[in-house]
């Protein structure tokens, strides 16, 4: 009996399931091509593009989290604030806003400075102007630093409190870059007025590629697409390799039980101070992504229902699981963008009806987190461990009332 | 033996810090005051109606805390839905919008009918989604409580909608004099209220024997169960004592500010939560204290002189609630108690 429970705790690395695996990626490919060439085609109805891109890039934020929150099993409240220093990373490095032709006010100081980097924008316009693909490395070296920063004084603590510094930082930060239009004279942020316009993503030597255009124009969202799935497969591999490595199983570890954890010698500091940092990369691409498909970076955009809506994601689809991680963002995102009110639009047309669905958001992301926790914790593509774990309760109990009643 | 030896000379600095820290703060405040000794009593009188409003919002989430070691994130929302009812109730069905002496009687109604609803509500809550919960790992209920916060927020806007909607007080727009100080009617009003209120719940809390069985489910829960306690019904009990409060605070913050808006919880909800915080979670009088300390700050932050005014207000109070949190996090008056294992 304890043999068999034992082998299932076993990973399963037998050949038999690799031809499945590699299978299941293609297909999973065959239809991620798909969708923009022939499902998503137009700009409105049930699936428009832009929604589709937007899917796409709370996939990857819900990736990020899942690594806090799936792996290392650290409540985090305040994913917005990653989010947020990518996108200012996009927003300085790919504008002229530190050129400021109009300050608010004669006596205001002004950057006059411009630096050109293959960058898409002409010369002839001022201000900061790198690479996108170098802006997204500074988005998630900034990214990163600021997890360290938030993570490094705040990880000793318990896990609720946790959960509520994570939650002021995302409220401070933004007040921060509300107010940072006069850091000693200095307008670094431009208030709530936004920055913009962020420059468009070149694509270097890829545009030998056919269909590939130099330039992504704002309109062309199936490029943009194919540059986010780009980073979603790079996260979905990262997170993979590194679930299945040493740190993953540190992460696990401290999940299921920090103090055991550290008596096995896994730093308990290190590694979690990891997993925000990974954790924070990939809200930081994205928010660099999102920067430049979006074209202003505004303040007002980042709100604690944003941290709600990736962590409704990363539960829908199973705290632990990659693929979970994915399928919870793409369904939440599209949910909130054009199912809610594309669905209250058909339930008014059949039933003359005059109910606006919009206005039911909160609870329904409400009813989200609650009815998952309630009944279903482990999420609707359970990770391999909880499965197992579920399995394995099932039998120790067994066991168990077996010798009550013999 | 290691970890003491460890630990020691680390404390010492963080005290040394702390102190210096104290010492500016004071300073400050004096600095501020002797710069314009009646605009800072004036607002000095704003903080602790604020306080007191904070003060009653922390309770609700310090005896939570203390008795299932829950963060009820959905607190601050059930406050606001408080103020909703009681403005509805008011002005939408008695149809009291002038200050008079009915008025204010029907006021005191209000009150109570705000209370048993938010009571109720709370109770509701507990029983629908935390208990089931309540042996779950940590994570769960936390995120429960997040989920039913939105879920509250909601049902605001389906109430209230999703602009600030203005209200009109019965209370006496009037002020009192004293010297060159003016204090306002209701601000007095609201100090009036709260006391009574916070004397009510410690008496219940240690002289009554629905009080002894908190303390003791608080204290363990197995052991209160053998006792013959019932867990259940007191657990209840408590969510419905800190619901009334909530809605207490939900009235008088409507009379107070004549404004009713569906995302006031969540703002107003994290800063009582830092107020029950700085007096200790789980610690009723900390709780006070440190809500009517908060009220105190945030009035100067917004209004004093050398301070740094309204656009940082959120940043002052989360930046207290994360200093308090990593550096004490047993509040002001606590010691760290270690994790149970």
């Amino acid at each position: 009996m304890f043999t068999s429970l034992v082998e299932r705790m076993q990973p399963t690395t037998d050949n038999g399931r690799t031809f499945a695996r590699y299978s299941g990626i293609l297909a999973v490919l065959v239809v991620a091509w798909l969708i923009p060439n022939y499902i998503a085609t137009s700009t409105e109805g049930p699936l428009p593009l832009f929604t589709v891109v937007l899917c796409a890039v709370y996939a990857l934020f819900a990736l990020g989290l899942n690594i806090v929150v799936g792996f290392a099993g650290l409540l985090d409240l305040g994913y917005v604030a990653f989010f947020l220093f990518g996108a200012y990373t996009s927003a300085w490095l790919m504008s002229d806003f530190f050129y400021q032709v109009n300050p608010r006010d004669p006596s205001d100081k002004q950057f006059s400075f411009s630096v050109h980097f293959l960058s898409t924008a002409s010369s002839k316009i001022a201000g900061i102007h790198l690479s996108f693909w170098i802006v997204i490395i500074a988005a998630a070296a900034i990214a990163a630093v600021a997890g360290l920063v938030i993570g490094a004084p705040t990880l000793r603590l318990k896990s609720d409190y946790l959960a509520l510094v994570t939650l002021g930082f995302g409220e401070i930060l933004p007040e921060v870059f509300r107010n940072g239009d006069n850091v000693a004279g200095y307008n670094l942020t431009n208030g709530t007025k936004g920055i913009g316009p962020v420059d468009r993503i070149g694509m270097g030597f890829l545009d030998k590629l056919p269909g590939i255009p130099s330039t992504i124009v704002s309109s062309d969202y199936k490029t943009k697409y194919y540059v986010i799935l780009l980073f979603c497969a790079l996260f979905m591999y990262a997170s993979i390799k590194l679930r299945d490595g040493r740190l993953g199983r540190a992460w696990m570890a401290i999940r299921e039980d920090e103090l055991a954890a550290s008596l096995m010698g896994v730093p308990l500091m290190r590694t979690k101070l990891w997993s925000y940092a990974v954790g924070a990369i990939a809200g930081g691409v994205g928010g660099a992504f999102y920067a430049t498909i979006v074209g202003t970076v505004n303040v007002d955009n980042f709100t604690f229902s944003f941290s709600i809506i990736v962590l409704c994601a990363v539960i829908l689809g199973g705290m632990g699981n990659v693929w979970g991680a994915v399928l919870g963002g793409v369904a939440i995102t599209w949910f909130n963008y054009t199912g809610l009110v594309y669905i209250g639009a058909q339930v008014n047309k059949g039933l003359g009806t005059h109910i606006n669905l919009k206005n039911y958001e909160f609870m329904f992301f409400g009813f989200v987190l609650v009815l998952m926790m309630l009944f279903r914790p482990e999420g609707f593509i359970p990770a391999a461990r909880s499965k197992q774990l579920k399995k394995a309760d099932k039998q120790v109990q067994s066991i168990e009332t077996a010798g009550v009643e013999s | 033996m290691a970890t003491a030896e460890r630990t020691a000379p680390r404390f010492k600095v963080e005290s040394l810090l702390g102190m210096a820290v104290l010492t500016a703060a004071v300073a400050w405040i004096i600095w501020s005051f002797s710069s314009g000794p009646v605009i800072f009593t004036q607002v000095l009188t704003i903080g602790l109606s604020n306080g007191a409003l904070y003060a009653l919002i922390a309770l609700g989430y310090t005896m939570v805390y203390g008795i299932i070691e829950l963060i009820n994130f959905a607190h601050g929302d059930l406050f606001m839905l408080g103020s909703v009812i009681g403005a509805i109730f008011l002005e939408e069905w008695l149809g009291q919008t002038k200050s008079s002496p009915k008025a204010w009687l029907i006021l005191a109604l209000t009150m109570l009918f705000a209370m048993a609803a938010c009571a109720l509500i709370n109770m509701f809550i507990e029983k629908v989604a935390y208990r089931r919960l309540r042996n779950a790992p940590k994570l769960a209920p936390l995120i429960t409580a997040v989920g039913v916060s939105f879920i509250l927020q909601n049902v605001g806007i389906l109430m209230n909608g999703s602009a600030p909607h203005s209200r009109t007080s019965v209370l006496p727009s009037s002020s009192l004099e004293l010297g060159p100080i003016e204090v306002r009617v209701k601000y007095i009003v609201v100090v009036a209220v709260t006391v009574p209120l916070l004397l009510l719940m410690t008496w219940i809390v240690q002289k009554t024997r629905v009080g002894k069985a908190m303390r003791a489910t608080a204290q363990d829960r197995d052991a209160s169960l053998l006792m013959g306690i019932n867990v259940d019904r007191i657990i209840s009990f408590t969510f419905a004592l800190g619901g009334a409060l909530a809605g207490a605070a939900g009235v008088l913050f409507l009379e107070v500010n004549q404004q009713t808006r569906y995302d006031a919880g969540f703002r107003l909800g994290l800063i009582a939560f830092t107020a029950a915080v700085l007096g200790g979670v789980g610690n009723l009088v900390g709780a006070v204290v440190g809500g009517v300390l908060l009220g105190v700050i945030q009035a100067l932050n917004d209004g004093a002189p050398h301070f740094f005014g309204q656009q940082w207000t959120q940043t002052v109070m989360f930046s207290i609630l994360i200093i308090m949190v990593i550096f004490r996090p047993g509040g002001i008056f606590g010691k760290h108690q270690q994790e149970k294992v």
